[in-house]
C-alpha cells in the first residue's frame, strides 16, 4: 500500500480510517442504502459511536447522499446508518453499477476518524 | 406432542442463488423444514414481466426441477417445505410441483399447501375508490397519479396461512408475496403451538427468518470481515436455525461444509436491509433488533437469545409495480496509457452525438468502471497508469425511441472516438422495459379475509 492509512492529526489522537475498526454489510429499501457498521473490537465501539455520526458520515459522502439517519446497536457493538437518496432512484430504475447499495459499505470504511493514540497503536499492531 | 427443536433450513436466499444448496440442505444432515426465499422487491417485477408474456408463467422456475430432484429425499426423511416461490403465480407454480410429484410416483402420497389472496390487481381500482390512496411510502404520491400503469399489485401476507397450510397437512407451502421472515415463523408457531399474540416469540422468530433469508449471507458468504480466512466457500454450508420452544435459537450448518457461522457472520446478516432497529415491522409483529444477544456457542454455532417484540400492526405493506419506461446500459473498455482520459473523452463525445441527434432522456448516467464506478469521488482521482477503464454510460427515459438510437451509438465509438477501445464483442447493448416498485400500505382487514389456503393432492 503507497499511502499510509494513519497520520498524525491533534495531539494525543491519530487519525484511523474505519476500514481497521469495523466491518460493514450495506442494502437498500428503495432509494435509500442503509449501512451497518460493526466494531472489529468491542474496546472500538464507544470510538465509533463518538466519531462517527450522522453529521460526519453527511460530510463523507457529500454530494452522494440526500440526508442521512443513525441508529445504535449497543448489543451488536453496531451502528445502522441509513443514506438517503444514495441510490440514484434505486432498484430498477437506477442505472448505476451498484444500484443496490451493496458496496456502499465499503465507501462508508473510506472514512477516517481520530482515534485515541494508544488504541490507535493496538490498530496498526492488529494490522501487522 | 409438540418437539423439544426444530431445525429450519434454508435453501434458496433470493431467486438466482445456487441450485446446489437445497440438495446439500437436504442430504447433509438432520432438518425438519426447508424454507425457500425467492422474492426480493424487485422479483416480484420481473416476474409480472414473465407473466404479462406467458400467462403460464410468473413464478419462480427454477423451483419446480429442485424439488424434482429432492423430492424422494423429502418424502422418505419427512422434511416439509416453504416456499414463496409461486411469485405472481402461485397457482401456476402448485400445480407445476403436483405434476413433478405425479411423474415421479407420488401420486396421492404429497399435498401441497397453496396460499393465495395477496393478489390485490383486480380490486385496485374498487380500493381506491373507497378511499385508499396506496400512497408511495418514500414520495408520498397517491397510486392514482400512476393507476393506469400498474402491472401488479401483491400485499405481504405473514404467517397465518402458512401455519394454516401445515395444520391442514401440507408437505409443500407455496405462496405468492408472503414475506421471507414468514416462512421460518410458519413452521416454528406449527410446532411449538405458540401463541400468535406472544410478542416475543414472534420476534424471535423473525429474527431467526432474518438471519436465514439471505442463504450463506449468514454463513459466510459475502463476509467482510476476515475474508479471507473463510474456507471452504466452494461448498458453502447454507444457515440451519435450530429452535426451542422458549424462543431461543442456535444459527448453524451442516459438517463438512465450507464458509463460516461465527457471531460476525450473524451479525452482518443482522445489519443487512434494516431501518430503524428497535421496529424491524412485519404482518406479524414488530421485533426489536437492539435486544439481540449472540453468543459463540461451539465451532460453527451461533446462540441467539433475549428478543423482544411487540404487537402487529394495523397496516399490511403492499408491493405494487408499475411500468416506468425505457433504460439501456452500453460499455466499452479503453487501456493504458491513459486509459481513463481515453474514456472521458468517449464519454464527451457520446454525449455530443445524442445532443445533436436531439435525443433526450430523464437521465445519462456515466461510470468510469476501475475509476469511480462503485465509491464516486471517494476513489480519488484516476490513475493516469491504470490497465484499462471501462466506459459504463446507462441511459433513461420515458419512450422507447431515444434509447433505442442510444444503443446504436455505442458501436460506432470504436471507429470514431479515441484510441485502444475494446470489449464490444457483446454487440449492441439491449433496450430494457423499466417495471418499477412502488411500495405502500393497507389495512390489514382489507385483506385478510380474502386470504385462502387449499390443500392440492398429488
Amino acid at each position: 500500500m503507497a499511502r499510509k492509512s494513519s497520520t498524525k492529526r491533534k495531539p494525543g489522537t491519530t487519525s484511523v480510517q474505519l476500514r481497521w475498526l469495523a466491518h460493514a454489510r450495506s442494502g437498500d429499501k428503495g432509494d435509500t442504502a442503509n449501512v451497518g457498521l460493526i466494531a472489529l473490537e468491542p474496546e472500538y465501539f464507544p470510538i465509533l459511536v463518538k466519531q462517527v455520526t450522522a453529521a460526519s458520515v453527511q460530510r463523507h459522502f457529500k454530494g452522494m447522499v440526500r440526508s442521512v439517519d443513525r441508529y445504535v446497536l449497543p448489543n451488536l457493538n453496531a451502528l445502522n446508518f441509513l443514506l438517503h437518496g444514495a441510490l440514484d432512484g434505486g432498484g430498477t430504475i437506477s442505472l448505476k453499477t451498484d444500484a443496490q447499495g451493496k458496496v456502499y459499505s465499503t465507501a462508508m470504511l473510506r472514512m477516517t476518524i481520530p482515534v485515541p493514540a494508544d488504541i490507535a497503536r493496538k490498530v496498526v499492531r492488529s494490522r501487522e | 406432542m409438540t418437539r423439544t427443536t426444530v431445525r429450519v433450513a434454508a435453501g434458496q436466499g433470493f431467486w438466482g442463488d445456487w441450485l446446489e444448496a437445497p440438495v446439500r440442505q437436504v442430504e447433509g444432515g438432520p432438518i425438519d423444514y426447508l424454507m425457500m426465499d425467492y422474492l426480493a422487491e424487485v422479483t416480484m417485477s420481473i416476474m409480472q414481466k414473465q407473466k404479462s408474456r406467458d400467462p403460464n408463467a410468473g413464478y419462480a422456475r427454477d423451483f419446480v426441477p429442485l424439488i424434482e430432484r429432492i423430492l424422494p429425499a423429502l418424502v422418505s426423511k419427512r422434511i416439509r417445505v416453504t416456499s414463496n416461490a409461486g411469485g405472481v403465480n402461485p397457482r401456476g407454480c402448485a400445480e407445476a410441483v403436483l405434476a413433478v410429484a405425479r411423474k415421479l410416483g407420488f401420486a396421492g402420497k404429497l399435498n401441497v399447501g397453496l396460499v393465495s389472496g395477496d393478489d390485490i390487481l383486480p380490486r385496485l381500482d374498487d380500493l381506491i375508490a373507497r378511499g385508499h390512496e396506496l400512497r408511495d411510502m418514500d414520495s408520498g404520491r397517491p397510486l392514482s397519479d400512476i393507476r393506469d400503469k400498474v402491472l401488479s399489485a401483491n400485499a405481504y401476507l405473514g404467517m397465518a396461512p402458512i401455519v394454516t397450510a401445515l395444520e391442514q397437512g401440507a408437505d409443500i407451502v407455496v405462496t405468492g408475496r408472503v414475506t421471507d421472515t414468514g416462512l421460518t415463523l410458519g413452521p416454528l408457531f406449527h410446532e411449538f403451538g405458540w401463541r400468535t399474540n406472544d410478542w416475543d416469540k414472534v420476534a424471535a422468530g423473525t429474527v431467526a427468518g432474518h438471519i436465514i433469508e439471505c442463504g450463506a449471507q449468514s454463513s459466510g458468504g459475502n463476509l467482510l470481515r476476515d475474508w479471507r480466512k473463510v474456507k471452504g466457500l466452494a461448498n458453502p454450508g447454507f444457515p440451519i436455525v435450530e429452535a426451542s420452544p422458549d424462543g431461543t435459537f442456535v444459527v448453524t450448518k451442516h459438517p463438512h461444509t465450507g464458509g463460516v457461522v461465527n457471531v460476525p457472520s450473524v451479525t452482518e446478516q443482522l445489519v443487512y436491509e434494516m431501518g430503524d432497529p428497535r421496529s424491524y415491522i412485519t404482518p406479524d409483529g414488530v421485533a426489536d433488533f437492539t435486544t439481540i444477544q449472540l453468543k459463540q456457542a461451539g465451532k460453527d454455532r451461533v446462540q441467539v437469545s433475549g428478543i423482544k417484540g411487540g404487537p402487529k400492526t394495523p397496516m399490511l405493506k403492499v408491493s405494487i409495480a408499475y411500468f416506468y419506461g425505457y433504460k439501456a446500459v452500453g460499455t466499452l473498455v479503453y487501456s493504458w496509457p491513459e486509459a481513463y482520459d481515453k474514456a472521458k473523452a468517449a464519454d464527451r463525445i457520446l454525449r455530443q452525438r445524442l445532443k445533436d441527434l436531439g435525443l433526450s432522456y430523464e437521465q445519462i448516467l456515466t461510470e468510469f468502471v476501475g475509476a469511480d464506478a462503485t465509491h464516486g469521488r471517494l476513489a480519488g482521482p484516476a490513475s493516469p497508469d491504470a490497465p484499462e477503464v471501462q466506459l459504463r454510460i446507462g441511459v433513461r427515459a420515458p419512450e422507447k425511441a431515444p434509447v433505442d438510437r442510444f444503443t446504436r451509438e455505442i458501436a460506432p465509438l470504436v471507429l470514431t472516438g479515441p484510441p485502444s477501445v475494446t470489449g464490444f464483442a457483446g454487440g449492441r447493448p439491449q433496450v430494457e422495459e423499466v417495471v418499477a416498485y412502488w411500495p405502500a400500505l393497507i389495512d390489514r382487514r382489507e385483506i385478510e379475509p380474502g386470504v385462502k389456503v387449499e390443500i392440492l393432492k398429488a
